[in-house]
């Protein structure tokens, strides 16, 4: 097999901190070669090397066996070198066409706007995607915009494809609709590096599988040589027990009552209620409303129906009013909702709830006491405490998020996927953070198209489907076949399988 | 990331600074005379004032082009209203007290139209100070139907020190000043305020999220801005005792220039106060020592400040893209 592009003892520093250790790593024609470790192990970093988008500290790039001659991501991808980002890199106002043919534009003087609609169509089409070409992507949600950004990997004509975790956002239709694309490029022999932190996906795809612990490479394997366990250890260091937490057997009283709620035009006739001490999980497609309701729920969106907390009827017409009745929410959009990418984590994490920090004037030692804190409870790992949050891994950005939503101490949390671009370990310490907070008699909500994750945390799940309640299974119900079955509904799911 | 912040952006402008001063002494020694420094200061102190105002509202991701119109209008208002109580008040404290509260309360007043149009009319910043802009100048013209709007001759002698006296040989309005930019100061790096100002101008929609009242905060940097020109205007018409259609022409640009060139991101999420007042004094300099140094002819101050602003810019751009490396 024809080694393309090739990562000789790389190392990578930044600032004083080295991130990567010489890190030696090849690269094949027509393999998928994925590459695993716990967040912050520096994957994100060895892609955005292997892309022209960071230089590395010492060591080099080989391209077909000589030094890659790129200084840049725009001069690798013109040699076939393409990155599919973990952080999306699309223009937010222009249309997915648009982003698309981004730098490529068909047409001389005048752009041919037609071809390039009609070139974006197809390349949807191949990725079944229902998505228009003349949307624009601050309109989209973050599952149609990876399609997009994989849409546009694919009309580059790669040799090498690097994907930093494409799967992350979408959901289990989608992530087939991918690798079926994957096998393809394979087999016309193109080079591919897959990373997520979904093991049953690298098991299934990858041919190839290079682990990644603080910057070095601590195990190389074939397929079939590592089970998802043996990678789980691999990547963290230790034998990775039950990751879910046992069920709760004790709730209170009803906290939080809802009903016939609504979201218009999508969410229509909710009614559920949540007890203390309870996980309810909400389950259902991408697009099924259930950010929607969440959002509304918190006041991010006009919503009708009535609302109780504890009993007493309550109004929520913002974020605001919904901390002032101890309700939380965590969105799943981390880089655009979530987080203030430009500032520090101190700033983030007392964001929500400075005026505890004191007034007139806030305490600069109450706020680094509280990231002290947040630090150790969340196991936050930065570099550096003053970075800016941009510069975290993927998911050290979603555990400060985590810390954030938490600082005001909410009695009820929304979680809108809790462990999008976590690795293994972390999220058993989000589940049992999760189940924490039930134990001390709060009541948690959570979204999440992973389904181990509602099978593993649910007392009770809700199935949204087009904006509606499907059904909602309690205790021996919930089973991964009876969540399939009314997640599609029964007719849809036949076709799903297939 | 502190020491970047620390390096040429940060000491950009205060470099910038110290070398006018050093050109300025070397070209005419009347230059550091105290007579010089406080007319510097003391021209600064009205644009430094709006400008500090304006820094929160950059930073918040605003906007504001009608501050110099409203200087203009709340000059006109203050005159006409202490001339009209001048036969119930007498000439006295009263009176200016009074004719202090009418140029607060319209500014306040002409702030919150602004804010309002932004934030629950949700137009652009752009837009709606654009309109604004021409709805005071001409409004202002209007009152003094196209010519002079003149305070009550002994009024004016009365009202006269406000502007040329104050206490220790530091006149008023420089105090005044020195306080704005001290308070604007600790309330952008300190205070929940100012937190929130940088955050909604890094991204509304992430502060939106974290239950910051982002209308109200936005409303807020509008109306402070309204009541520091105000201020500003208490402290200017006792200098000439008038207000016309040309009154406080180009001080927006004059301010949004003394921000931008201070180090606060046009595109809002980081406000330097502190740099807003160096950019003040950069400009007001400029001005000074063309006018007394016969090098380069005063008719090309504009082309000058022109260059310091694009400069700035530039530098700036140079580390944040430094950084995105
Ligand atoms: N521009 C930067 N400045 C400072 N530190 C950085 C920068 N970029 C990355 N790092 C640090 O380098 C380390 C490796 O980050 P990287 O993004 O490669 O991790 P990752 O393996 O992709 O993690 P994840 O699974 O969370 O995405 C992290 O500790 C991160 O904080
Ligand atoms: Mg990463």
């Amino acid at each position: 097999m024809t080694e393309i592009l090739a990562l000789r003892d790389v190392h990578k520093s930044f600032g004083p901190i080295e991130v990567l250790h010489g890190v030696d790593f090849a690269l094949a024609g027509g393999e998928v070669h994925a590459l695993i470790g716990e967040n912050g192990a520096g994957k994100s970093t060895i892609m955005k090397i292997l892309g022209g988008f960071l230089e590395p500290t010492a060591g080099g790039v080989l391209l077909d066996g000589e030094p890659a001659p790129y200084r840049s991501g725009a001069e690798a991808e013109a040699l076939g070198v393409v990155v599919i980002h973990q952080e999306f890199n699309l223009a937010q106002d222009l249309t997915v066409a648009e982003n698309i043919y981004l730098g490529r534009e068909i047409g001389g003087l005048f752009l041919n706007h037609k071809a390039m609609r009609k070139g974006a169509q197809d390349l949807l089409d191949q990725l079944e995607s229902h998505v228009s070409p003349d949307a624009r992507i601050r309109d989209l949600p973050v599952s149609d915009r990876q399609m997009v950004e994989i849409a546009k990997a694919l009309s580059r004509n790669a040799r090498v494809l690097i994907m930093d975790e494409p799967s992350a956002v979408l959901t289990h239709r989608e992530v087939q609709i991918l690798f079926r694309q994957i096998d393809r490029l394979r087999a016309a022999g193109v080079a591919l590096l897959y990373t997520s932190h979904r093991l049953d996906e690298v098991s299934h795809i990858a041919d190839r599988i290079t682990v990644l612990r603080d910057g070095a490479v601590v195990r190389r394997a074939e397929r079939g040589e590592l089970t998802e366990d043996g990678m789980a250890t691999a990547m963290v260091g230790r034998d990775l027990t039950d990751i879910f937490p046992p069920r709760r057997t004790e709730f209170g009283c009803v906290a939080l009552e809802l009903h016939d709620f609504a979201v218009p035009p999508l969410v229509e006739g909710i009614s559920l209620s949540l007890r203390r001490g309870e996980v309810l999980g909400i389950s259902g497609l991408v697009g099924s409303g259930r950010t929607e309701l969440a959002e509304g729920l918190v006041g991010l969106r006009p919503h009708g129906g009535s609302v109780s907390r504890s009993g007493a009827p309550i109004r929520i017409r913002s974020v605001t009013d919904a901390a002032k009745h101890g309700i939380g929410y965590l969105t799943e959009d981390r880089k655009e909702r979530g987080l203030l990418l430009e500032k520090s984590l101190r700033v983030n994490l007392t964001l929500p709830d400075l005026p505890r920090f004191g007034a007139p004037l806030l305490s600069r030692a109450k706020e680094e006491a509280a990231l002290t804190q947040a630090i150790a409870d969340f196991d936050i790992r930065a570099p550096e405490r003053g970075m800016e949050v941009g510069n975290l891994s993927g998911g050290n950005q979603q555990k400060l998020l985590l810390a954030k939503t938490m600082l005001p101490d909410p009695e009820v949390v929304i979680i809108d996927e809790p462990t999008r671009g976590i690795d293994i370990g972390t999220k058993s310490q989000i589940y049992a953070f999760i189940d924490r907070l039930a134990r001390e008699g709060r009541s948690v909500i959570v979204i999440s198209s992973d389904m181990p994750e509602i099978l593993g945390l649910s007392d009770r799940v809700l199935v949204m489907r087009q904006g509606r309640a499907a059904a909602v299974l309690e205790g021996d119900e919930i089973t991964e076949h009876a969540l399939v079955r009314a997640i599609m509904g029964t007719r849809e799911r036949t076709t799903e399988d297939a | 990331m502190l020491k970047g912040r620390l390096s040429l952006s940060t000491l950009g402008p205060l470099a910038a600074l110290l070398v006018l001063i050093a050109l300025g002494a070397f070209l005419n020694s009347n230059f550091l005379s105290s007579g010089n420094i406080t007319n510097v200061l003391a021209r600064s102190a009205f644009i430094g004032m709006i400008a500090v105002g304006m820094t929160f509202v950059i930073t918040s991701g605003g906007l504001d082009l009608s501050v110099g119109s409203m200087a203009a209008f709340i000059a006109g208002m203050m005159i006409l209203a202490m001339n009209a109580m001048l036969p119930t008040l007498g000439i006295g404290v009263p009176l200016v007290l009074a004719g202090m509260a009418v140029a607060l309360i319209v500014g306040v007043l002409a702030g919150l139209t602004n804010g309002l149009l932004v934030t629950r009319a949700r137009i652009e910043p752009f837009i709606v100070t654009l309109g604004t802009m021409g709805i005071f100048r001409s409004l202002v013209t209007w009152l003094a139907d196209g010519g002079t709007i003149s305070l009550d001759f002994e009024a004016r002698q009365f009202y006269r020190p406000v502007y040329y006296d104050g206490i220790f040989g530091i006149t008023w309005p420089i105090i005044t000043f020195a306080l704005v930019a001290v308070a604007g100061q600790v309330a952008m790096r300190h205070t929940r305020f100012g937190r929130y100002c940088e955050a909604i101008g890094s991204n509304d929609k992430v502060a939106r999220y974290s239950a910051v009242k982002v209308e109200w905060v936005r409303l807020m940097t509008y109306v402070m801005l309204g009541m520091l020109v105000g201020l500003a205007t208490i402290l200017y018409v006792p200098r000439l005792g008038s207000a016309s259609g040309s009154t406080g022409v180009l001080w927006e640009l004059e301010a949004i220039a003394a921000v931008i060139i201070g180090g606060t991101a046009l595109k809002g999420g980081y406000g330097r106060v502190w740099g807003t007042v160096v950019g003040v004094l950069i400009l007001s300099l400029i001005d000074n020592i063309l006018n007394l140094a016969d090098l380069v002819s005063p008719y090309l101050n504009g082309a000058i400040q022109g260059v310091i602003i694009v400069l700035a810019v530039v530098l700036q751009r140079g580390k944040s893209s430094a950084e995105g490396r």
